[in-house]
């Protein structure tokens, strides 16, 4: 596993399933987003103005670093949105967005 | 009755509401969070078992009384609490409310606003790459997912949440590998004699905390950039007190200088806000009860910045000054007033002992970052300078350093500072940027009906 984070505590917690980029994931109830994704990989998503990878900077809603998107259109931010079976996540815009999202 | 809209639900909103609701008022919370509490008492999501001895450390007692008090509140019908829901917009005595489906409108004839702080962060060559966070990101992946956000943590900054974080960092076993003040450590012992005089206890807890960290801790140091691989950092180069260069490997960076007060909400209501030399930001205008005139009451870090403590008692006379206003009779204030103004003489002497690193953001190489949202460096700012004269809100228009989706909370106080060294004047005569609704990004359908 090539993930940033590392849990040091609460690991006895249901695993949850989801998908990111395509790609199957487990994280755990009560992960958020940003958490879930980041303990398997290293970053949320690329920047639009540079070139380096993303992954979140303030943790409490405040920055905005870590939006993403999900296979179905709406985005959301991943570090204060609660990880849920079944998600399928994107780290860039689905295929043919805007169109896709009507 | 009286409808009073309390936005934030940490420590300074539970105290109001609690205080409200004894006099028999039926306040409305906003709160972002999934749970009350706030940031620094956050609480992880129900199934979670840390107990929070754990979490919170020598304040665990506040924490529990804290929450205890507003899900007493909640369950017995005495407050409406809207989680995980933000107050994007102020207008005509309406709180646009976007929650987790889309936007409602809360009528209101009085507001407190408790809407907290964030970290004061200065930019360092490389912090636009994933793996530099907060301080307080840090502090919340661990309290609230039990997670470090890197295998080998670096944290520099200044303020008591550098040494706070590191203890609580390693002794949940994460790999802590150096620990960078950038104060001097004769600044820290002249703020650090009238922090102990206002609160001995406090300053000695984080003394003995500082001196857990033993060899890990370096004060004075200069942070020069945070080196980067393809994913990630990789180093943080430095110089020590003595200038003498060095480099920390590492795969996170947390930054963080004490904290910047959410002031967005305050603007929109028609506070006044003045530049503050003492913690070097701007915040809003009250009097010592947190009243600033229109029905309109602040409280908290969002006011001035004095920490938890300062918080609860700023909650409970923000609450005083509204029913005082409603004509409602309240206990005297005059033990919480002096209580508060110790802790702003303490709060003072730290800002003094671990202050805002202005030269160092002065002194920023071109090709720095300075907004993360838009990657506008230092450099394109200084250009804008030409066109936009030394003026905050023409620079946002003409370089967008503020116009991007943090809306300046990361950026202001440092852009400001490189503006300002450049034409030779205070960063306050850079002016202030204006808030804006929505003062969080909002989806457009969460704007539409149906």
């Amino acid at each position: 596993m090539n993930g940033r984070l590392v849990r040091l505590a609460e690991t006895a917690r249901a695993p949850v399933a989801f998908t990111f980029d395509g790609e199957a994931l487990t994280g755990l109830e009560g992960d958020t987003v940003l958490t879930a994704i980041l303990l398997s990989r290293r970053g949320l998503r690329q920047a639009e103005f540079g070139p380096e990878p993303r992954a979140g900077f303030c943790l409490m809603g405040a920055c905005q670093d870590c939006w993403i998107w999900q296979e179905d259109g709406p985005r959301l931010r991943a570090c204060s949105t609660s990880l849920e079976a079944g998600m399928r996540l994107l780290s860039q815009a689905p295929q043919g967005w805007p169109e896709s999202a009507a | 009755m009286t409808r009073v809209l309390i936005v934030g639900a940490g420590p300074a909103g539970i105290r109001a509401a609690e205080w409200l609701v004894a006099a028999g008022l039926h306040p409305v919370v906003v709160d972002e969070g999934a749970r009350a509490g706030g940031q620094i008492y956050r609480r992880p999501p129900m199934g979670f078992t840390r107990p929070p001895e754990k979490l919170y450390g020598s304040e665990a007692g506040k924490a529990v009384a804290l929450h205890q008090t507003f899900d007493r509140m909640v369950a017995e019908r005495r407050v409406d609490h809207h989680p995980r829901s933000s107050v994007v917009a102020l207008a005509q005595g309406e709180a646009h409310v976007l929650g987790p489906e889309r936007v409602t409108r809360i009528g209101y004839d009085r507001l407190i606003l408790a809407t907290g702080a964030a970290d004061r962060v200065a930019p360092v060559p490389g912090w636009q790459g994933a793996g530099v966070y907060s301080l307080g990101a840090a502090q919340i992946a661990l309290k609230s997912q039990g997670v470090a956000l890197g295998r080998r943590i670096v944290l520099a900054g200044s303020g008591p949440l550098l040494t706070l974080l590191a203890s609580q960092l390693i002794a949940a076993g994460a790999e802590v590998g150096a620990v960078l003040d950038t104060a001097p450590m004769r600044r820290q012992v002249r703020g650090g004699l009238t922090m102990a005089l206002a609160r001995p206890g406090v300053t000695l807890r984080g003394l003995a905390m500082r001196a857990r960290l033993g060899r890990l801790y370096h004060a004075g140091v200069g942070l020069d950039r945070i080196e980067a691989g393809a994913d990630g950092p990789v180093a943080l180069h430095w110089r020590d007190a003595q200038g003498r260069g060095q480099v920390t490997p590492c795969d996170m960076v947390g930054l963080g200088w004490h904290l910047r007060a959410e002031t967005h909400l305050a603007d929109l209501a028609g506070v006044p806000l003045a530049w503050d030399d003492t913690f070097h930001q701007w915040l809003p205008q009250a009097d010592a009860m947190g009243r600033a005139g229109g029905g309109v009451y602040l409280a908290g870090d969002g006011l001035r910045i004095l920490g938890a403590d300062g918080a609860e008692l700023a909650g409970q006379l923000a609450a005083s000054a509204c029913l005082e206003d409603l004509g409602l009779p309240i206990p005297p204030s005059g033990p919480e007033l002096r209580r508060l103004r110790r802790m702003q003489r303490f709060a003072a002497a730290m800002q003094s002992a671990f202050p805002w690193p202005a030269k160092m953001v002065q002194d920023l190489p071109d090709h720095t970052v300075l907004c993360r949202c838009e990657g506008v460096t230092a450099g394109a700012l200084r250009t804008t300078l030409d066109l936009s004269g030394p003026d905050a809100n023409r620079a946002k228009s003409l370089g967008r350093v503020g116009m991007g989706r943090c809306q300046g909370r990361y950026c202001q106080l440092a852009g400001a500072e490189v503006m300002a060294a450049a034409v030779g004047s205070p960063p306050q005569a850079m002016g202030r940027l204006r808030g804006q609704p929505p003062v969080r990004p909002v989806p457009v359908s969460a704007y539409l009906d149906g």
